[in-house]
Formats: C-alpha cells, sequence, structure tokens
C-alpha cells in the first residue's frame, strides 16, 4: 500500500475540482456563467473547464443573470445538468425571477414530471474588501423559497463532497460560496477527494460541554476561533456547521443543545428576518426542556452591507461571540 | 468544432475601421404585414392546409366561447380569451413538427390543445385544482407560463440543448405585446441570437397589455423591428390571416431548423374579448373599434377564401361546425364533473424526497384531515 503524500489545497481548488469531476462523470453537466470560459471565472474556479471539455460544456454567456438562469431552465427541461454561476452575490438578484418563479417550483407545478437539476453556484458573503454589491450575504431569500436546497460548505474537503452532491442533486441546489474561503487552505487529497456529502446533514466540527455554537460557510472559522479563545474563561464550546440550511438538520443541532444546553447562532447576515431567527426558534421549539438560557444570536448589523473599510466592524468577530455566550446565565451571574 | 467557436471571434477595431458586423437591411421587416388570404399569393397555397386552418381556426372559436361559458359558470375561475387571435394560435401549433417543443403563455391554451393537448388538461390552471394539468413532455408543450415572458429563455435554453445534443428540435415560444417590455424578452431574443439557437418567436400584438395599447409600451417602428438589434430576422404578419401565418412561422421554423439562427414574427392581431372574463374592456376602448376587427376575423378570411374558391360548400361549413360543437359539448362535459382532489398531494412534489420540516407538516396536516373528517362523522351520528 502507497502513501499518497498530501498537500495543502484551497477551497477553490477542491470546488474546480468538483466540476471537473462532474463534467468528466455525466456528459450532460454543463456550466454556464459570466467569464467562466476562458478566464476560468473571475474567483477562478472554473479553470480549466473550457479547455478540457470545450466551450459547448463551458460557456461564455452574455452579461445577464436572468437569461443565464432562465436558459439553464430550458437546458435541464431538456435533460441537462446546468452548473451556472453567478459573478457575485448581489449579481444574482437580476436572476431572482427565474430562480424563485421557475427553477425552486417548476417540480411542483407539473406534479413532478419536470424536475429542473440545476445548480446555482453564488460567492458569497463579505470580509474580503470588497466594494458595494460584492459582500452580501443572501441566503435568507433563497432559504425563504420552497423548493431550493441551500447549501454552505465551510472546509476544503466540504466544498468538494458538497458541489458533488448538489450536482448530483435532481432538485435545484443554491450552491453558497464563502468567498473569504476560497484561498483557505486544508490538507485535502485531490487524488482521492472524497466522498459525496449527502445534502442536509450538519457536522459537529468541535464537540465541547459548555454551550453550542451553531453556525456555517464564512462563520464556521471565526467560531472555531472563538472556542479556542472561550477556553481561557473556562468555556468548552461546541461548534455545529450546519452546511446545509434547507432542508435543515434539527437532528444534530438540537441533540448537541440538549447536551450542551446552551446556544448562539452565528452568521454574516443580518439578524432581523435572517437564518438565525428561524434557527432560535427552531431550537426553542424543540429543547425548550434543556435550555438553561434564551437562545442568543450574533449576526451582521441590520444595514446595507458597509463600505470595505469599516465591514469588520459589521462582521461578527470572536470578542461579539464570547460577549454573547458570556450573557447565556451562568450560575455564577446569578 | 464547438457550437460556440462557430461563432468566430470579434474584437473591437478602432473607430477608423469600425463597420457593422452584418448588414442590417436583410434583418428588417417588410413594411406591411405579410397577406395570403384575398391575395394572390392564396392561389399558391395547398387547399388542404387552407381546409385544415379553417376546421382549427373554427374549433378554436367554439373553444374560446365554452371556456369563457365555463367562467360563468363557475366551472373556470378566469379565462384569458383568444376570441379573434385563433389564426396565431392554430398556425403555431401546427407549424410545428412532433418533435419540436412549444412555449405558451398563460393566453395560450388554444395552440397548446392544437398541439394535442386535452382541452381539460390545459384549463386546469385556469380552473384552479392544478398548475399544470398535463405531461409536458407528451406533447412537447411546456407548462403554461403567467410571469410574462419568462418562458422565453426557457424556449432557448431547451432549443439550445437539442442541438448541442445533435438533435433536431426547434422551439417555438410565444408572448404578447406586452411581453415585449420585459427584461427577459430582451434576455432571451439576445441568447438566441449569440447562441444562433433554434428559436422561433412568436409575438402576437393583440393591441393592448390588459389596458394598456401599444403606444404606452413601445416607441419601436413595430415589434418585428426589435429584431435586428438582436442580429436576427424580423418578419411582419397579419396576425388573423392564418395561411399568412402558418407560412411565416414555417419559413422560420425551417430556417431554425437548418441552422439559420433564430426570428422575431410580430403577428397584429386583435383580442375581441376583455383581458380575461374579469376585465371591462368598455373602460379603456370604444365598441366601433372592436366592431372593425370583426370585418377582418380569421374564420371570415378562411371562410370566404375557401367558399369563393370553391374550396368549401355548406355542407362542408356544418361539418366543421358540427364538428366544433362536439368538441364543445365534450369540453362542457367534463369540465362540470368536480375534480378529485387530494390535500396531501401539497408536499408530493416539492422535492424528490420531502424535507424533515415537509414531512412534520404533511402530518400536520394530516391530523387535521383526520379531525375534520370525525368532526362530520360526529354530526352524522
Amino acid at each position: 500500500m502507497t502513501t499518497v503524500a498530501v498537500k495543502p489545497a484551497t477551497m477553490a481548488q477542491a470546488l474546480t475540482r468538483a466540476l471537473r469531476d462532474a463534467m468528466a462523470a455525466d456528459p450532460a453537466v454543463h456550466v454556464l456563467g459570466e467569464d467562466v470560459g476562458t478566464l476560468g471565472g473571475v474567483f477562478r474556479v472554473t479553470d480549466g473547464l473550457a479547455k478540457e471539455f470545450g466551450e459547448d460544456r463551458c460557456t461564455d454567456t452574455p452579461l445577464a443573470e436572468a437569461g443565464i438562469l432562465g436558459t439553464a431552465v430550458g437546458m435541464a427541461m431538456y435533460g441537462l445538468r446546468p452548473v451556472v454561476e453567478m459573478q457575485f452575490d448581489a449579481f444574482a438578484y437580476p436572476a431572482f425571477e427565474q430562480l424563485i418563479s421557475h427553477v425552486a417550483r417548476m417540480r411542483n407545478r407539473t406534479g413532478g414530471r419536470m424536475p429542473l437539476p440545476i445548480t446555482i453556484r453564488v460567492p458569497y458573503g463579505g470580509g474580503i474588501g470588497g466594494v458595494e454589491h460584492h459582500s452580501d450575504s443572501s441566503e435568507a431569500y433563497y432559504m425563504a423559497t420552497p423548493g431550493l436546497h441551500v447549501v454552505t460548505p465551510a472546509t476544503v474537503a466540504d466544498a468538494y463532497g458538497l458541489l458533488r452532491a448538489s450536482i448530483a442533486s435532481d432538485d435545484p441546489v443554491v450552491f453558497l460560496e464563502p468567498k473569504r474561503l476560497y484561498w483557505s487552505k486544508d490538507t485535502w487529497n485531490p487524488e482521492d477527494p472524497g466522498t459525496v456529502e449527502p445534502i442536509g446533514r450538519a457536522v459537529v466540527r468541535r464537540t465541547g460541554r459548555s454551550a453550542t455554537l451553531i453556525t456555517y460557510g464564512p462563520s464556521v472559522p471565526v467560531c472555531l476561533e472563538a472556542a479556542e479563545a472561550a477556553r481561557a474563561e473556562g468555556w468548552d464550546l461546541e461548534v455545529v456547521d450546519l452546511r446545509s440550511l434547507v432542508p435543515f438538520d434539527d437532528e444534530t443541532v438540537c441533540a448537541s443543545v440538549r447536551r450542551t444546553g446552551r446556544a448562539v447562532v452565528v452568521h454574516e447576515s443580518g439578524g432581523f428576518g435572517g437564518p438565525g431567527g428561524e434557527i432560535a426558534a427552531r431550537v426553542t421549539e424543540r429543547c425548550f426542556h434543556h435550555l438553561e438560557a434564551p437562545v442568543l444570536r450574533v449576526a451582521g448589523f441590520d444595514i446595507p452591507y458597509p463600505p470595505p473599510m469599516l465591514e469588520r466592524h459589521h462582521l461578527p468577530g470572536v470578542d461579539r461571540i464570547l460577549d454573547a455566550v458570556a450573557r447565556l446565565q451562568w450560575e455564577a451571574d446569578n | 468544432m464547438t457550437v460556440m467557436e462557430q461563432r468566430g471571434g470579434y474584437r473591437p477595431t478602432p473607430p477608423p475601421a469600425w463597420q457593422p458586423r452584418t448588414d442590417p437591411a436583410p434583418l428588417l421587416p417588410d413594411a406591411e404585414p405579410y397577406r395570403v388570404l384575398g391575395t394572390p399569393a392564396a392561389a399558391k397555397a395547398d387547399p388542404e392546409l387552407l381546409r385544415r386552418l379553417y376546421a382549427h381556426v373554427v374549433r378554436g372559436r367554439r373553444y374560446n366561447a365554452q371556456a369563457t361559458a365555463l367562467t360563468k359558470q363557475g366551472r373556470l375561475a378566469v379565462y384569458p380569451s383568444t376570441t379573434g387571435q385563433e389564426a396565431s394560435e392554430v398556425a403555431a401549433a401546427l407549424a410545428l413538427q412532433e418533435r419540436d417543443w412549444l412555449f405558451p403563455s398563460y393566453r395560450d391554451t388554444l395552440a397548446a390543445v392544437v398541439r394535442g393537448v386535452d382541452p381539460v388538461q390545459a384549463l386546469t390552471l385556469l380552473r384552479g385544482d392544478r398548475h399544470t394539468g398535463y405531461d409536458p413532455y407528451e406533447h412537447r408543450v411546456a407548462p403554461l407560463c403567467t410571469p410574462l415572458a419568462t418562458q422565453l429563455p426557457h424556449a432557448v435554453g431547451l432549443a439550445h440543448a437539442a442541438r448541442l445534443k445533435g438533435d433536431d428540435v426547434v422551439a417555438l415560444a410565444m408572448v404578447g405585446d406586452g411581453g415585449t417590455s420585459e427584461g427577459d424578452f430582451h434576455e432571451a431574443l439576445n441568447f438566441a441570437a449569440v447562441w444562433q439557437a433554434p428559436v422561433v418567436f412568436l409575438v402576437q400584438n393583440n393591441g393592448f397589455a390588459i389596458s394598456v395599447p401599444l403606444a404606452k409600451q413601445t416607441a419601436a417602428p413595430s415589434l418585428a423591428h426589435k429584431a435586428v438589434g438582436y442580429g436576427m430576422p424580423g418578419r411582419l404578419v397579419d396576425g388573423n390571416d392564418a395561411a399568412a401565418v402558418h407560412e411565416v412561422l414555417g419559413e422560420a421554423v425551417d430556417r431554425a431548423r437548418q441552422g439559420g439562427g433564430p426570428t422575431l414574427i410580430e403577428a397584429i392581431t386583435y383580442r375581441i374579448d376583455a383581458h380575461t372574463n374579469a376585465d371591462d374592456a368598455t373602460r379603456y376602448r370604444a365598441a366601433d373599434e372592436v366592431e372593425t376587427w370583426r370585418a377582418h376575423d380569421p374564420v371570415v378570411l378562411l371562410e370566404r377564401e375557401l367558399t369563393e374558391r370553391g374550396l368549401l360548400d355548406e355542407d362542408g361549413i356544418r361539418a366543421v361546425r358540427d364538428d366544433a360543437e362536439a368538441m364543445a359539448a365534450d369540453l362542457r362535459e367534463r369540465m362540470n364533473q368536480d375534480p378529485v382532489l387530494d390535500p396531501m398531494d401539497l408536499f408530493a412534489h416539492v422535492y424528490a424526497e420531502p424535507t424533515p420540516q415537509l414531512r412534520e407538516q404533511r402530518d400536520l396536516l394530516r391530523a387535521e384531515l383526520a379531525a375534520e373528517h370525525d368532526d362530520r362523522e360526529g354530526t352524522h351520528r
């Protein structure tokens, strides 16, 4: 048995590999979007695909997001499995009518006869110094639309496994790629990229006994960092990475909260009308008698995404998370 | 060579070297809408085709009347009529081969029916029992589309996909004059032209978007002229002349089939009825305007042509009308039966497999239904 040297790889590389493997495995998989061909995408996630599979499989489209997603609908109707790239979170908004009125409900409105296996890749979130309209956390819009799966990876291995699962899914998947984790590195073996992860399962990233941080995507590394820092305060924090916002893994989340008795939801998206409200409600409804304190939320402020020179004040960081943990009605406070 | 590579390279050139990429003149529509019936061109038309168009247009007229009557009887929630537009509806369906695809708007149930969809199944959306009552793959008719013009990019994508697979398939997308103002109309035409997709866009310009006349909709010379901006030919046709619409659509479909790319066709017609049964057209147009159009009616035009040329006699007319009556009677009878619905189907096709959250909600509804049932049983006791 030979040992393969496992080198660090970035999340972007894992995503590229997932696309390539999916295209090689199934000729129905087509990639389309703005600058995805010759350039390889503005984040280089589609790098090399047009060269390897030809421009008919990885296509530079006109600059029109509704047109991209709308034509992908027609391609899926004809048996293809389109993977579309929305260049940035906020540039996905022109495609919302196609997404909400067609992509999300075509299976439903045709009584199951016309499923649309479309994967919509959306780079999302802040923390990269992007100017206006390049840093939105748009997941709440997608979560509020029945018929869509909403998935977001936080690790290099998950980026591969979840994207493969999304492309293989017979339902439309909004695949949210945390921009600031594109260049995060992890030991990951591209020769043995791992298994296709099932959509809808959260994972405990760090076990702990004091409280549960429930988070996803770009906030997962922040929560892990907060959990390390919390040790100094005597708190042993558990971190749950949701990975899939729809379907939501009540089981894993509630099992953790029942163990720890306390929970904080952490995300970049604004708190009001954001994912955290839904998550806190679900946890409270299911784990009330196990809770020692109200479920708290640590979120971005309810403001339009700020200019990059101010974004560090907006994004939930370690201190804001630890402050929330401190407010979880510890016995010493009583 | 891939389809994408066939498009060739284009690089901006400095101003002195600039010239149009293609000569726009051949793309321009004719000044007058193309006509066949009542013109010398009619002599070249296949008599069998004219008789076929006539039978379908008469059936279509009867279908419109029956569907409108069903709204008054409470059997349809709403019906957007195509009375006066039957020529375009019928020609759209008949211009396609069986393997081709039709992308109708919510107003185009008649085109779907002519293509083979059972009228009861075509009307379930408007009855309110299910969004799409037919299998889109059976007759290759996409679901009736309510958000305006959003089905046009679907037609482009499907036609493009078929071409990539090497299949001989043309998609015909139908839209109204109001729909041409939507962004999706623009994006669909642009994608179709850039990809040279085998698509035909049929705009039925029936004069009104609910109440808003065309003058408030566009400043373009005609809707067909919009084609030039995308680099595809625009055709103007008399939308009440079934033979003309059939011929122009047929040419565009053949052109698309042979790799010639998309065409935009504007069919000039008139919506004789209000927008739907819920609309009051007297608020925005004069009755004498409607009367003017009745003289240029699709049924009248075909009947005159056929009878004047001795291709149709009284018996022939009666046979066609009897056939239309039989269709209407069958539709009436079947629409008078209450649809059988299972509330549990609400959760059946949201996802391939219901999410855990939907399974919980399904259980909740099941319990509510059981409680309702128990209550009913209790009252009987």
